[in-house]
């Protein structure tokens, strides 16, 4: 047991890389605020001094901002549900003895080395471009008209991209899960006469309620700040069409050169960000308790 | 212990090599003609001991990084490869260092650049940056579809006759579009497009007052026709087409009519174009209102005040720019393929008349550009497809996005045009120019 000594020993010599840890998160975050606050363009050195709150009207009162906040949830959802069911299902299909199951998890696994702008390129240029992606080649040796994915279908496509990278996750966490479930429980459910279907409800599902939890709290996170897919693929358009908030913080903060604003826009997600992560760990997070 | 003498010799060398060495940061854009002259610099290395460090980026990420570094006085950079929207507004910032030197310099003969350009790179007088290639916009087109829907193209069309030939040559069957135009959002994309095509509508974009005017019929009339030119003539995804995809398009004989920078003339004739044999050119149509719905740009070299090598910046700013670069790139690449559009002497050359076709039409596009009057109506702005005030990148790039949209269907064009007033007129207000 520790002793109070040893105990004020281990906080004095932690304490550094505590700071450091503290100073890396507070540092730029007490910046955004400040900046939040102040008339700052890049491109306009007559816009100086204190702004009060006309930088969040501003960002709030864009037009895009509603449906920035709508396709941001859209995102987030869409891609869960994806890689959520996805997941379960590779997993289940990893989970069973096949011949090369090794080289075959790999391959799963491999779009989530990816990196993402690289991701979106690929999908982009090799799969849907409606004229030379793989797809509209597959949609003509069919007679069909090749689609125009990221101007007819922009949040779909992004969706897509999204989940086919975390797919990969989801079934890591979720095969572990499965293989930590025990034979034996498995073969009495069998022996007593529950089907597949019951198996998988009520043994398989509650057994893997956890890792599913870890599954959404995790990717949410990462989620609502989708961005290099957006930024490669469609641009945040057309129009708004696939403008999350965190390409609303960059076309303001960046490509309209608002430093003010934007830092503003960065304030908002940060807040959005916070309540989401509030209300999940109180909704899917009673599940970690046990 | 003879390990200390050694190390100290070998730091002072490393140090005496790096102060006598000079070494320019350069930041270029990824174009062909840029490629090329990072390929030839290492002549000015042997020639002035003058080491180039190159930054070469894609168009959007080199305007955000230069502007990001002069904005905040960065100092990354010794030569800045800007347009003629950020020439002069840096320069009334204070954020260039003039060109005297340039000036001065009878071998240089800056009174050999094309009016027009120069005075799009100077400010009350005096050059801010040197202009290593121009451009303006026309009609490149196919003689042989153009025969085919037996129809010929004048030298100086109207918007009604290319509407008429774009849906005459449209073959969707063979797979072949009557016009392909800028659709991708972005204030150099669609909207360079779509600015210079509003001119000659007798549409702008700010009153003298500096209220948006999209709500006005003038550009009603602009983006319906554009629409509708679209719908009927126009390849699918066009909202995704910018210059790029739209040249690969036109060299692989998808095109029919394509009206672009004047620069893209020596690509669709030349060795990567599938029908090269076939490409005539014309000046970008007009509405009989006096204004031609075709642009003026270059691509220019300048040096930013908080770089601490101006004078060996200028010296290669010299070099890249001068008539003996154009010689230089003609003895090894052909004069077809020297930088276009910023010298009065190069369209002079008979040499570079018998190699480039396009010459002629470049030149009289780049000369009919006015940025100072670039429309029908008086306007408070400088700048042909641009507005020369800091604020029109973002604005732009807003209203790009909105009629993007209308272009892909995603909104109508009323739709578009409302909300692209609201926004100009939100950011017009937050910027100060409406009170």
């Amino acid at each position: 047991m520790a002793t109070a000594q040893t105990k004020t020993l281990s906080r004095i010599m932690m304490a550094p890389a505590v700071l450091l840890l503290l100073l890396w998160m507070i540092v730029p975050l007490v910046m955004t605020i400040w900046f939040s606050f102040q008339n700052y363009s890049l491109i306009n050195p007559m816009m100086t001094g204190f702004a009060g709150w006309a930088n969040y009207v501003y960002v709030i009162g864009d037009p895009s901002f509603t449906q920035s906040l709508i396709n941001t949830l859209i995102l987030v959802v869409g891609v869960l549900l994806i890689t959520v069911i996805g997941g379960t299902f590779l997993a289940l299909l990893l989970d069973q003895p096949i011949w090369g199951q090794g080289i075959l998890r790999i391959i799963v696994i491999s779009p989530f080395f990816v990196m993402p702008p690289v991701a979106a390129l690929i999908w982009k240029n090799g799969f849907m471009h409606p004229g030379y992606g793989m797809l509209a080649h597959l949609w003509e040796f069919f007679g069909l008209q090749p689609v125009d994915w990221f101007n007819q279908y922009p949040l779909f496509s992004v969706i897509v991209i999204v989940a086919w990278q975390w797919l990969p996750f989801a079934t890591l966490i979720l095969l572990t899960a499965l293989q930590s479930l025990s034979e034996e429980q498995r073969e009495a459910a069998e022996m007593d006469g529950a089907n597949a279907i019951n198996r998988f409800y009520f043994i398989i599902m509650p057994h893997m309620a956890r890792s599913i939890t870890i599954v959404i709290l995790i990717q949410t996170i990462f989620l609502l700040g989708i961005f290099a897919e957006i930024r490669v693929t469609t641009g945040g358009g057309p129009g708004y069409a696939s403008t999350n908030i965190a390409f609303l913080v960059f076309r303001t903060g960046i490509l309209s050169n608002d430093i003010g604003a934007g830092s503003a826009g960065g304030v908002v997600a940060v807040i959005i960000a916070n309540i989401v992560a509030i209300f999940l760990m109180r909704a899917v997070g009673k599940n970690l308790d046990a | 212990m003879k390990l200390t003498p050694i190390l100290v010799g070998a730091v002072s060398l490393a140090l005496i090599t790096s102060a006598s060495a000079q070494t320019l940061t350069i930041a270029t854009v990824n174009n062909g003609d840029m490629i090329r002259m990072q390929a030839l610099s290492s002549a000015f290395t042997e020639e002035t001991g003058i080491e180039l460090n190159w930054v070469v980026l894609e168009e959007n990420t080199l305007r955000q990084n230069v502007t990001t570094d002069i904005a905040t006085n960065g100092g990354q950079y010794d030569v800045m490869t800007i347009g003629t929207y950020e020439a002069p507004i840096w320069a009334k910032q204070g954020w260039l260092v003039p060109l005297d030197g340039l000036s001065a310099d009878a071998e240089y003969d800056v009174d050999d650049l094309l009016p027009a350009i120069r005075g799009g790179l100077s400010v009350d007088g005096k050059l801010y940056a040197a202009p290593f290639y121009g451009e303006s916009s026309m009609v490149m087109y196919r003689k042989d579809l153009m025969e085919k829907a037996g129809l010929t193209m004048p030298d100086a069309p109207t918007w009604e006759f290319i509407g008429e030939a774009a849906r005459a040559m449209t073959d969707r069957d063979a797979d072949i579009n009557g016009i392909c135009l800028r659709g991708k959002a972005g204030w150099g994309e669609n909207m360079a497009f779509l600015t210079a095509m509003s001119n000659s509508f007798g549409a702008r974009w700010f009153d003298e007052t500096w209220t948006p005017q999209f709500d006005q019929p003038e550009w009603k009339a602009t983006l319906d026709t554009y629409l509708s030119l679209m719908a009927d003539a126009g390849p699918s995804g066009a909202s995704s087409n910018g210059f790029n995809e739209n040249l690969t398009l036109f060299q692989q004989g998808k095109c029919g009519m394509w009206i672009d920078a004047t620069v893209a003339a020596s690509f669709v004739t030349g060795a990567d174009s599938t029908v090269a044999e076939h490409v005539g050119f014309a000046l970008a149509p007009d509405n009989g209102l006096g204004k031609r719905g075709n642009w003026l740009w270059a691509w220019s070299l300048a040096i930013p005040t908080s770089s601490q090598n101006a004078e060996a910046a200028e010296q290669f700013i010299n070099w890249a720019t001068n008539k003996d670069y154009l010689a230089t790139v003609a003895a090894s690449e052909g004069w077809a393929n020297v930088p276009p559009g910023t010298r009065t002497s190069l369209y002079e050359n008979a040499e570079y008349q018998a190699a480039a076709p396009f010459a002629k039409m470049t030149l009289d596009s780049i000369n009919s550009a006015d940025p100072t009057q670039p429309t029908v109506k008086p306007v408070p702005y400088v700048g042909v497809q641009f507005v020369a005030i800091p604020e029109f990148a973002g604005i732009a790039t807003n209203v790009g996005q909105l009629f993007s949209a209308a272009l892909a269907g995603q909104m109508s064009a009323d739709d578009a045009l409302a909300q692209a007033q609201d926004a100009a007129t939100r950011d017009m207000t937050r910027a100060g120019y409406i009170k």
